[in-house]
């Protein structure tokens, strides 16, 4: 085994295959193909083993990167899963999906000589080092403290909490409104970005570690949350922000007019694309407008081309405010996305079936920051275009789904529709009862509401010590 | 995974499935429904509890077969598990002492309207049930709504059982039989209860209709279900089913309802059911 040497700095970032765009934009295949193990070694030899890891300081869940780098380099794939699975319950998501570019690779030494480790690459290779191998390790659970915990919501903050509160010897029940768990990894983000035997292999994990999962079940209509607190001592809340927003514009109830959530649940919960072997249909069309320049844009136009259409990103800023990864506005741009930038539909105009078959919409220009920091879009008078399409995607924004603050009277509510909770433990107003993830924080990020559910669980879990 | 108790077709085409939910069984209010799932890869769809027994957990559903899913669904034998039954999803029909109350249902919806009558005839109201459907043999359920309605109407297309016609004649024969109604409540097709509601609104009656765009989640997540009541866009599956009929955008409803008939056709084709091919 070869120790990493004291050599000359090597600023040679090994880039990850991909399917070549002309070959992947026909297929729901994984677009990026993952490193071989000698690439892997390769990039993790080139890391300096930081005494004082910037990295680490900008990951979320604070995963030992130096610690599970310096194992890669020594080809020991086993403690370096360990080292990442001590801090991260899905390294295999997180190394697919996380924002890199704007968490650990972002302040890793090397960045400002442009070489900055492919941290999200190595863990994603580890993970799936890991499910290549023939079993799975199962940790050691203690003998259960009898105490009863309820996490609603399978979204990446409630398995956090469930995989936690689990190792620790709690009792734990995930209850699930879809049949499938995983949330937005399940029914948002699409095959080609995050295969669901991924999403599907950490859940079973999970089972296996004893976690109760009951799907099909609606938290606020099939029992309320008063009704769990009766029967577990402690109730985790990660319902996501999963009500869709739409512009409130002519013509948005026109058929072939979609909220991002319905057209990727249609394709990744229910399989559209594989219809009509599976029972829920897709249309395929021929030309989508997709409103919107976030990942979850990036998600829908890649779905639509990939279903045969010529399909545009219409963003009312320009290409440098699109919040979307870079990463994936460059995949889109390369597989033939059209990108309309500083457009804003103000209309949309139906055949006389009722079909969409045209959008009208402004011209803008860029004025000062906005709250945001980016400038804001002016509407250009008189700029008015039509643009023909016949389905439009809107994929402007979430927001956290009311049913449970409507059914829980005792919850803080934010103003934008999210349960108030402590930053650092995940409390809400309510005695037992904890929150976070996107209900909390509004649409945000894997690891971020990974990072809410492990605080809460911390927290829970001193709660539940602290029982006598 | 839920257990189907009893599933027999009832009439033709209309199929009483008795499953196994003690979750959904022991929350379930009048006018709300469940979303079903008939295997692995099959699609989710919203289907209404037509009546439920608290202490054996289990609900009943009354469905019509007219495409690939209910198809497969009407193939369920007794004794087999479905992959999903969640619910009770909606809100409730509002229940209360409204005075005479009519209350229509028409296919599915003889099914549906069962559980509201009977609650409103324990609030004390009179209660008028009224039932459409082609042909007298296509009735169901008279029994048992008999018992919860003070009065019951039959209504034919072919003019074998009762008033002969649809649905557009019942405030005629109200007023016949001069009975002043209080509140209108129509469950079943989207057809009838549109004409329902074309029927009271010269009279200014205020019309209950439960709406039945197509649904995934149930939960409010993915917008399908979007139906224009008033000027306002809502999702029937968290803001209805239930809306004032006389506000709705009918039209839309029509149109949105068909997005799929195409794929659905496919679908069918490709159904598992073999014996309920011919459409109603
Ligand atoms: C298309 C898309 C692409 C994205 N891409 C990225 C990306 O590349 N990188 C990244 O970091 N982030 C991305 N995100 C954001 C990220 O997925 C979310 O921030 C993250 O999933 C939030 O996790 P969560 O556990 O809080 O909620 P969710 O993932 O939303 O999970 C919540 C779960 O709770 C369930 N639920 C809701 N209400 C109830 C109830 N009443 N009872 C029972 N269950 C309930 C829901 O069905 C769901 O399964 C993307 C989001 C979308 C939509
Ligand atoms: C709140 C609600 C309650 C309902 N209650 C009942 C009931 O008690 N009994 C009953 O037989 N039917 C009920 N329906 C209608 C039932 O959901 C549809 O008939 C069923 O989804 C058709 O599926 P399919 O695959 O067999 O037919 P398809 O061939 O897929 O569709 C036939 C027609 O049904 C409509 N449809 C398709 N998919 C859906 C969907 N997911 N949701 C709603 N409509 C759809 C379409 O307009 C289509 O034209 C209800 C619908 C709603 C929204
Ligand atoms: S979890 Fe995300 S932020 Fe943390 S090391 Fe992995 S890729 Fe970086
Ligand atoms: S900052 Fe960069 S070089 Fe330093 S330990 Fe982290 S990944 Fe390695
Ligand atoms: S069915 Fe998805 S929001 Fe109503």
């Amino acid at each position: 085994m070869a120790e990493p040497q004291k050599k000359k700095l090597d600023l040679n970032r090994r880039e990850m295959p991909k399917q070549p765009p002309e070959v992947r934009k026909h297929n729901f295949g994984e677009v990026a193909l993952g490193y071989s193990i000698e690439n892997a070694v390769r990039e993790a030899e080139r890391c300096l083993q930081c005494k004082k890891p910037l990295c680490v300081s900008k990951c979320p869940v604070e995963i030992d990167i130096p610690g599970f780098i310096k194992s890669v380099a020594q080809r020991d794939f086993t403690t370096g899963i360990k080292v990442l699975k001590e801090k991260n319950l899905l390294p295999a998501v997180c190394g697919r999906v996380c924002p890199q570019e704007e968490q650990c690779e972002e302040v890793c030494v090397l960045v400002k000589k442009g070489g900055q480790i492919a941290i999200g690459r190595l863990e994603r290779f580890l993970a799936d080092w890991e499910a290549s191998q023939e079993t799975v390790g199962i940790p050691e659970i203690p003998p259960s403290t009898g105490r009863k915990v309820a996490v609603v919501g399978g979204g990446p903050a409630g398995l956090t909490v469930a995989g936690d509160l689990i190792k620790l010897g709690h009792q734990v029940t995930i209850f699930e409104a879809l049949h499938k768990l995983g949330g937005v990894l399940t029914y948002g983000i699409p095959e080609f970005r995050l295969p669901k035997a991924i999403v599907n292999r950490e859940v079973d994990y999970l089972r296996r570690l004893g976690t109760e999962i009951v799907p099909d079940f609606v938290i606020g209509k099939t029992r309320t949350i008063e009704s769990l607190l009766k029967e577990y001592n402690a109730i985790f809340i990660g319902a996501g922000a999963g009500l869709p927003w739409f512009m409130n514009i002519p013509g948005e109830n026109l058929n072939g007019v979609y909220s991002a959530n319905e057209y990727l649940t249609r394709m990744n919960l229910m399989k559209g694309f594989l219809f009509p072997e599976y029972r829920t249909p897709i249309k395929e069309h021929k030309q989508v407008a997709v409103v919107g320049g976030g990942n979850v844009a990036m998600d829908c136009a890649r779905t639509a081309l990939r279903l045969g259409a010529e399909t545009r990103i219409i963003y009312r800023r320009s290409r440098e405010e699109l919040p979307a990864r870079l990463e994936e506005v460059e995949n889109a741009e390369e597989e033939g996305i059209i990108f309309e930038f500083l457009t804003l539909p103000i209309r949309y105009i139906g055949d006389e079936n009722g079909w969409v078959k045209e959008i009208e919409y402004l011209k803008m220009k860029l004025g000062e920051p906005d709250a945001s920091g980016r400038r804001s879009p002016i509407p250009i008078e008189g700029s008015q275009t039509k643009l023909s399409v016949d389905a439009v995607v809107c994929a402007i924004g979430n927001s956290p789904n009311p049913l449970i603050p409507a059914t829980t009277p005792g919850l803080t509510m934010g103003k934008k529709g999210n349960i108030v909770a402590d930053e650092q433990t995940g409390k809400t107003s309510m005695d037992r009862i904890w929150a976070g993830g996107d209900v909390v924080t509004g649409a945000a990020t894997v690891i971020l509401a990974m990072g809410a559910g492990r605080k809460a669980a911390r927290s829970i879990h001193e709660y539940l010590c602290s029982l006598s | 995974m839920f257990r189907v108790i009893e599933n027999r077709m009832i009439v033709p085409n209309i199929h009483l499935l008795e499953i196994e939910a003690p979750a959904v069984a022991s929350e379930v209010r009048p006018g709300q429904f469940v979303i079903l799932r008939v295997n692995e890869d099959g699609e989710r769809i919203p289907v209404s509890i037509a009546d439920w027994d608290r202490e054996k957990g289990t609900i009943m559903t009354t469905i019509l077969t007219i495409g690939g899913t209910t198809g497969d669904l009407a193939k369920v034998p007794a004794g087999a598990d479905i992959p999903t039954v969640v619910g009770p999803l909606g809100n409730a029909t509002a229940i209360d002492m409204f005075g005479t109350v009519l209350c229509i249902g028409g296919c599915y919806g003889i099914g549906s309207i069962y559980p509201i009558a009977r609650a409103l005839k324990e609030k004390g109201n009179r209660v008028i049930t009224a039932i459409e459907a082609r042909s007298s043999y296509l009735f169901y359920w008279e029994d048992k709504l008999e018992k919860v309605s003070d009065r019951i109407i039959h209504i034919t297309r072919d003019g074998t059982k009762g008033f002969r016609g649809h649905v557009g004649r019942i405030l005629e024969i109200m007023k016949a039989s001069s009975e002043t109604i209080d509140r209108i409540i129509i469950n079943g097709c989207t057809f009838l209860m549109k004409r329902g509601t074309d029927a009271s609104r010269p009279f200014g009656i205020k019309t209950i209709v439960s709406l039945n765009p197509i649904m995934i989640d149930g939960t409010g997540m993915c917008g399908v279900c979007r139906v224009t009541v008033g000027s306002n866009t809502k999702f029937a599956c968290v803001d209805g089913p239930d809306f004032d009929g006389h506000q709705v955008d009918w039209q839309e409803l029509l149109q949105r309802r068909k997005t799929y008939v195409r794929e659905e056709a496919v679908a069918f084709r490709t159904s598992r059911c073999e014996e309920h091919r011919t459409k109603p």
